[in-house]
């Protein structure tokens, strides 16, 4: 009950000279320091300025993500400096790098184990599309996986590039309502779900361009 | 459990040699070759094919039947000495004639020697060949990513099995040249195999056997153990 009234508040007791009992007054009317908002907006600024990044840096994206948060980039000043290399203490996970089928099940787990709310920024092409490395090793995006909240382009991405990708997703997460349950809705290998990706269309978007999508695939 | 070990000093054998130097020319084929080469040669004639120098390296073909009489002499002679495996590996050509061939990387340290064994695995024979593991231990690891990468069965390792990709993998050898770049599944049925992996299942049992942990693990775990059971099958 110690809140200082502003200087020009005309505080009840004051008003009627007690000086021992000079508290603030809950009076609408006395004009103090009330802010009021939804309770969205609140909610979704404090997420947004406190994200706990999951660090999954398998390849040379990670150097750049490493970049990021070191001083001269300084990803501090988005509130992101607290690194969880825990799921379990983490908000959005940054998956700096390519991921082999071999790691698939893992990010899969790593991602179901962490809380909700939860965030996806898939950092490089790897990560995004497989990138170059469209071969019998390597999973063409790890959307195929888990859903993805920011796709940052570039290989590797460099500090502002993942920067303005925060930057997106702190705007998606500021965006978000309560009400939405829809968006607390986890990845489902349930083929009703909406986040269900079908076989068909995961061989579709995993082709790559050009002439050459079948020929050394399963010729032999 | 670990023996105290021994200091080896480089060269230390090679008494009366000029102190080695950085080579300035050395001719793309032919030169010197590495004295073990002869001595293997009188040692095993029925065994011994042939020997070539290739920028001054050089490499001993050998049947690959008596790969490990061969290396288990480098490594206990006394004139030999080569206590260090550098790697195994293998080198699959384009050319559908040429054979297989398994290729050991040796180091003598007491004698500052490198020799590069090679067998040859004629294609279409099944792809065998004695493991050097009990001679050199660190061999395991090596020889279970020939295997993974190349389907070649090293005989008498103790624990043959895929070590890069996940040991349900099914389609087959990746570095072979019959391989198909993208592999044999769909993408969707890679993704879905690969999903199917337990991530748990990272350990054999006898990997967990032999740790150090195995003292510390829970009574019914270490039966398990002891049974032979095996995680992720
Ligand atoms: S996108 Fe480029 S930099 Fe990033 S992991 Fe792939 S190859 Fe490396």
């Amino acid at each position: 009950m110690g809140l200082a009234p502003r200087p020009d508040a005309r505080v009840a007791s004051r008003a009627a000279g007690d000086a021992t009992n000079d508290l603030v007054s809950y009076d609408p009317a006395s004009q103090e320091g009330w802010i009021t908002t939804r309770l969205d907006m609140l909610v979704n600024w404090g997420r947004a300025n406190s994200l706990w990044p999951m660090p999954f840096g398998t390849a040379c994206c990670a150097i750049e993500f490493m970049a990021s948060a070191a001083a001269r980039f300084d990803l501090a000043r988005f509130g992101m400096e607290r690194m969880s290399f825990s799921p379990r203490q983490a908000d959005v996970l940054i998956c700096a790098g390519r991921v082999p089928f071999k790691l698939a099940p893992v990010i899969r787990r790593i991602y179901q184990q962490m809380p909700q709310p939860k965030w996806v920024i898939s950092m490089g092409a790897c990560a995004s599309s497989g990138g170059m490395f469209d071969n019998y090793a390597v999973v063409q995006g790890i959307d195929t996986i888990i859903p993805v909240d920011v796709y940052v382009p570039g290989c590797p991405p460099r500090p502002e590039g993942l920067m303005y990708g925060i930057m997106m997703l702190q705007e998606k997460v500021k965006r978000e309502r309560m009400s939405d349950t829809s968006l607390r809705d986890e990845l489902d290998p349930d083929p009703a779900s909406n986040l269900y990706i079908p076989p068909a269309v995961i061989d579709e978007l995993s082709e790559p361009f050009g002439n050459s999508v079948h020929q050394t695939r399963s010729g032999l | 459990m670990s023996a105290p070990f021994t200091v080896i000093h480089a060269g230390h054998a090679a008494t009366g040699e000029p102190a080695p130097r950085t080579p300035t020319q050395v001719p793309h084929r032919g030169g010197t070759a590495n004295p073990s080469a002869a001595r293997l040669q009188a040692q095993f004639p029925q065994f011994y094919e042939r020997h070539e120098v290739i920028w001054g390296d050089t490499t001993v073909y050998v049947r690959p039947e008596a790969i490990l009489d061969v290396v288990r002499w480098l490594h206990d002679d006394a004139g030999e000495q080569y206590d260090y495996l550098v790697d195994v590996t293998a080198v699959e050509y384009r050319d559908v004639e040429h054979p297989l061939e398994v290729v050991w990387h040796l180091r003598s340290l007491p004698f500052r020697r490198f020799l590069r064994l090679k067998a040859q695995l004629p294609k279409g024979t099944p792809l065998r060949v004695p493991s050097v593991w009990p001679v050199y231990r660190g061999a395991d690891w090596l020889e279970r990513e020939c295997f993974d990468m190349f389907g070649i069965s090293f005989e008498g390792h103790p624990d043959l099995r895929r070590i890069l990709m996940w040991e349900q993998y099914r389609e087959g050898y990746p570095l072979r040249k019959d391989f198909p770049l993208r592999g044999r599944f769909s993408r969707a049925e890679q993704l879905r195999q690969a999903l199917s992996q337990n991530p748990e299942a990272k350990y054999s049992m006898e990997e967990l056997t032999i740790a150090d942990a195995f003292e510390d693990l829970p009574q019914d775990m270490r039966q398990r153990l002891a049974g032979g059971e095996r995680t992720g099958e």
